[in-house]
């Protein structure tokens, strides 16, 4: 409980308006002071450890992609056909994944927070259970179903259609390694908010679709683009399970991840860090965004919370 | 909550799609995955599963992934507590840094670590002379297998970390508690929860983490060989059956460790709320 | 042993939470810091607890100067607004702290936590956990812990804030009653003032910072110092007016007040406290008021009775002892006449104003 120091009225009547002056906020209390000694060799050890184990390899991964200059850095990039194949692989594997995983994760989200069923708890441990599956059993699942030797694989080679070792095993292994993200990120979001508004919403007429547009996506947009976020990151550098199930076919089912992977074999390593470094904009890029997003769902749940806090 | 099912639309499709996506892509999968390990007789699950090279794989996965998770449970501790409670330049910067292994591709982790502490890597000059290998050993796993966890302990203690009352500390300090005896008396007792949360989400993550291992490793069998490398040389090799039955032991693992963090996060919760 | 508080001064950034406040609570006595939110009594007691360091000023403890004192040397009982207990801890650890962090025998703890639990009636309960008793049971454990050190003083922030009336009735005697068999110098924060005054033998009345008035419950009530603590104590109905040749003018009101014989007519506010009105159905005397009644609730012990007077435009409320009420018999939009038994006048300083 902090020390509240309210606003005095000029006659010194107590108003009952929130504190304007907090002092456990501005001011450390005395008792969880540590000495500065501690304090400022704890900050050190701090910065030791996020410096050697995260910003050194950060910082080493342009260093050694650009060792040689920026113009075989370029050519290192966009010279080789199978690299320019494994880009262009990840940016069409991904988006079909996080599509899915949005509709799959908005739907989730509704059914679990606005509706009461049987087995609602079981469906919630389902929806976390790839984060509990190693991405390698995760490829070696739908290898077993979908492979030469698979439960359809015969099926499959007489109708002519190709699952694994190709795209669609692809986007099928990164949609079941990042299926969490979206739910597990609107879940608690959606609970927060509450139904009220929507039942309102309902109740002066408007449609079911007109409901959703109109608010509830406004409601959860950053939790939303949060959950979005988050799931495009994994499944950017998903390696695990795209690697068992692609067949490590350059040109035609490398991902990027893949691509760092096997250029580091062929002992390419300019060309393995290059990749890399592209790798490493992009976690960086998502890094920023998850600031940014983080304050405004912070911002939504608080929202959620003071209409409710106010009855 | 009341029952809005008469109120709400779309309960039938939104959860029509939850289940036909949950089975197409969970629920098959994994059913394909017990029905094939349940193919072989028990003698075979057992030589499958049980080889001297399976048995260094597991004790290696579990023991590089059990020291990782409590390297990272101290180092968590450490880093939530800087955060929380000290301000100093760029403090905002190094908290989101923090994030980085959840963002960076694994792949990536993997190939830059292993460049770091070879012989001429930025690091490795100067570890390799004092006999410390950072790469393609046992230590290069633990190393690597620290990076990926580093985030869950840092996020799991740091809200907890910040919620905790002031006036705890205050009271023991009152009632004649050293600051050291308030440490470790009544604040890290409030932490355990969220320490052993925190410690089960880097294990379960490590365990099953492969991209980055396989290019710091080495991969020799019996030495480096981590049980998910091992999973995919057996299917290198088209045994099938062996490795899903080695894959069926990595998931049993795995789901007792998410078992384990659903029962604490509910006792957690039980807790607080009972305690307002 | 006595607290003495000398010359304190404390700011927050540009806030001054206490502006060189100085008191004393003699030994054994229990004394309440009473004012709204932000008056500084929290501040106060926290630095009287060492929890917060003072600008200026010292903080003794009988004849020991403890101002630099850390809280863990100052042998402190103190006791939070939200108890603070240690919530992995049973009850009878979370008293036995302090036993513990002095690395008492085992014996010795044992015995004092059972005295604790008798004494603030929680035998048996020793094994249950913060999260398993009520508010009132969380408060007596919070306070047997901070006694279990023998502190030299004890000090409490809003003791009774966070309980339901009930329990906060109760629990204010025991306190009351605990204070008399012990007799520990005793300090307590609160913004209640009837709290205050059924629990303390000294009060002091806080206000932005310094202390308006102190004294025994009597004398704050009978005499406030000031029109904040007239106001503060309770509701209080207000005149404006003048004062000139020892009459105060108020509107229809005119009562003596030989404190200003000058000839000079000078503003000042008078306040009268609803239970000092009295309703007539005729004028009584010269200085009554004619009024309707707008309003009347007879709740508890008093009827609660609102008036309006058109010609003034005034609202007064007035509480009448139920026999009174049933003897006069009145009802709403009736006509009376209110006369003040006892004014209160105070005049705005004026730094030029020579007696």
């Amino acid at each position: 409980m902090p020390t509240e120091i309210e606003q005095v009225t000029m006659h010194g009547v107590p108003s009952h308006l929130p504190p304007v002056v907090s002092v456990s906020k501005t001011h450390g209390r005395a008792a969880q002071q540590d000495p500065a000694w501690l304090r400022y060799s704890l900050i050190g050890t701090a910065m030791a450890i996020i410096g050697l184990l995260i910003i050194v390899p950060v910082v080493s991964v342009f260093y050694q992609a650009f060792a040689a200059g920026p113009g075989v850095y370029w050519k290192n990039l966009t010279g080789d056909s199978d690299t320019r194949h494994s880009i262009y692989l990840t940016f069409l594997v991904v988006p079909v994944s996080v599509a899915a995983n949005v509709v799959f994760g908005v739907a989730a989200a509704w059914a679990i927070t606005r509706f009461r069923f049987p087995g609602r708890t079981l469906l919630t441990t389902l929806i976390d259970l790839p984060f509990a599956i190693s991405p390698v059993v995760a490829g070696l699942m739908f290898l077993l179903l979908f492979g030469m030797q698979g439960y359809f694989g015969p099926w499959l080679r007489e109708h002519h259609i190709k699952i694994a070792f190709a795209l669609p095993a692809l986007i099928l292994v990164t949609t079941f390694v990042t299926l969490p993200f979206v739910a597990r990120e609107l879940i608690p979001v959606m609970e927060a908010i509450g139904s009220d508004e929507e039942i309102a919403a309902i109740s002066l007429g408007a449609n079911g679709w007109q409901m959703f547009w109109r608010v509830t996506v406004p409601n959860i947009k950053w939790g939303l683009l949060y959950g979005v976020i988050l799931c495009n990151a994994r499944a950017m550098g998903e390696f695990g399970a795209v690697y068992v199930v692609s067949g490590h076919i350059a040109g035609q089912t490398d991902t990027m991840p893949l691509r760092v992977e096997k250029l580091f074999q062929e002992y390419n390593n300019p060309g393995s860090f290059a990749v890399a470094s592209l790798l490493t904009s992009l976690a960086l890029v998502t890094l920023f965004i998850k600031i940014v997003l983080e304050r405004k769902t912070q911002q939504e749940l608080k929202e959620a919370a003071e209409p409710q806090a106010s009855t | 909550m009341m029952n809005t099912r008469r109120i709400l639309p779309g309960m039938r499709i939104s959860l029509s799609i939850t289940l036909f996506y949950l089975s197409i892509l969970v629920l098959i999968p994994l059913i394909a995955l017990f029905t094939k390990a349940s193919s072989l007789t028990g003698e075979q699950l057992v030589k499958a599963v049980w080889t001297e090279r399976a048995r260094a794989a597991y004790l290696l996965t579990f023991g590089a992934a059990a020291i990782a998770a409590a390297i990272d449970t101290v180092l968590g501790l450490l880093l939530a507590w800087v955060l929380v409670r000290y301000e100093f330049p760029f403090k905002r910067v190094f908290d989101s840094l923090i994030d980085l292994p959840f963002a960076l591709p694994t792949a990536v982790a993997g190939l830059v670590y292993s460049s770091l502490y070879v012989k001429n890597g930025w690091l490795g000059q100067f570890l390799v002379p004092l006999g410390i290998q950072g790469a393609y050993s046992r230590l290069a796993i633990v190393l690597v297998l620290t990076f990926v966890g580093l985030p869950f302990v840092v996020r799991t203690v740091q809200p907890v970390l910040e919620s905790l009352d002031a006036e705890l500390e205050e009271a023991s300090a009152c009632l004649g508690a050293t600051r050291w005896q308030t440490f470790t008396m009544v604040l890290l007792p409030a932490l355990y929860p969220a320490l052993i949360t925190g410690f089960a989400l880097t294990f379960a993550r490590a365990i099953g983490e492969y991209g980055s291992v396989v290019f710091v490793s080495g991969n020799m069998p019996f030495k480096t060989e981590i049980a998910p490398v091992l999973i995919v040389s057996r299917l290198e090799e088209f045994a099938y059956a062996e490795a899903t039955a080695i894959a069926v032991v990595l998931l049993v693992a795995s789901f007792a460790m998410l078992g384990v963090i659903n029962l604490l996060e509910r006792r957690t919760q039980a807790a607080n709320s009972s305690a307002h | 042993m006595s607290i003495v508080v000398k010359n304190l001064t404390k700011h927050f950034g540009n806030f001054t939470a206490l502006n060189d406040v100085s008191l004393e609570a003699p030994s054994g006595s229990l004394l309440a810091l009473l004012g709204p939110s932000g008056s500084g009594k929290t501040t106060l007691l926290r630095i009287i607890a060492g929890l917060e360091g003072a600008d200026r000023g010292l903080v003794l403890y009988q004849d020991e100067d403890v101002t630099h004192q850390s809280p863990k040397d100052r042998q402190v009982g103190f006791v939070f607004q939200h108890y603070a207990l240690f919530r992995h801890m049973s009850v009878y650890e979370n008293i036995a702290f302090g036993m513990r962090v002095r690395r008492k025998p085992q014996a010795e703890v044992d015995a004092r936590v059972r005295e604790l639990l008798h004494l603030v009636r929680l035998e048996g309960l020793g094994q249950r956990y913060p999260s398993q008793l009520s508010g009132g049971q969380r408060q007596r454990v919070a306070l047997a812990r901070a006694l279990a050190v023998q502190p030299r003083i004890l000090l409490l922030d809003e003791p009774f804030g966070a309980l339901d009336a009930k329990v906060r009735q109760e629990l204010r005697q025991w306190l009351r009653q605990l204070h008399d068999e012990i007799h520990l110098t005793t300090v307590f924060v609160t913004h209640d003032q009837e709290e205050a005054f059924e629990v303390a033998d000294r009060v002091v009345v806080m206000r932005a910072g310094h202390i308006e008035q102190s004294g025994t419950p009597q004398e704050v009530f009978d005499h406030p110092a000031t029109p904040f603590v007239m106001d503060f104590l309770g509701n209080v109905n207000v005149f404006h007016g003048r004062v000139e040749n020892g009459m105060a003018m108020l509107g229809a009101l005119n009562v003596a007040y030989p404190e200003y014989p000058h000839a000079e007519s000078r503003q000042a506010t008078a306040y009268v406290r609803p239970h000092e009105l009295d309703i007539e159905h005729t004028p009584i005397g010269t200085s009554s008021l004619e009024v309707r009644v707008t309003q009347i609730n007879p709740a508890g012990s008093v009827a609660k009775v609102r008036v309006f007077s058109e010609e003034f435009g005034l609202a007064l409320n007035v509480d009448l002892n139920l026999e009174r009420y049933a003897q006069l018999r009145i009802k709403t939009g009736d006509r009376v006449f209110v006369a003040p038994r006892n004014v209160r006048v105070f005049m705005p300083e004026a730094p030029d104003y020579v007696i």
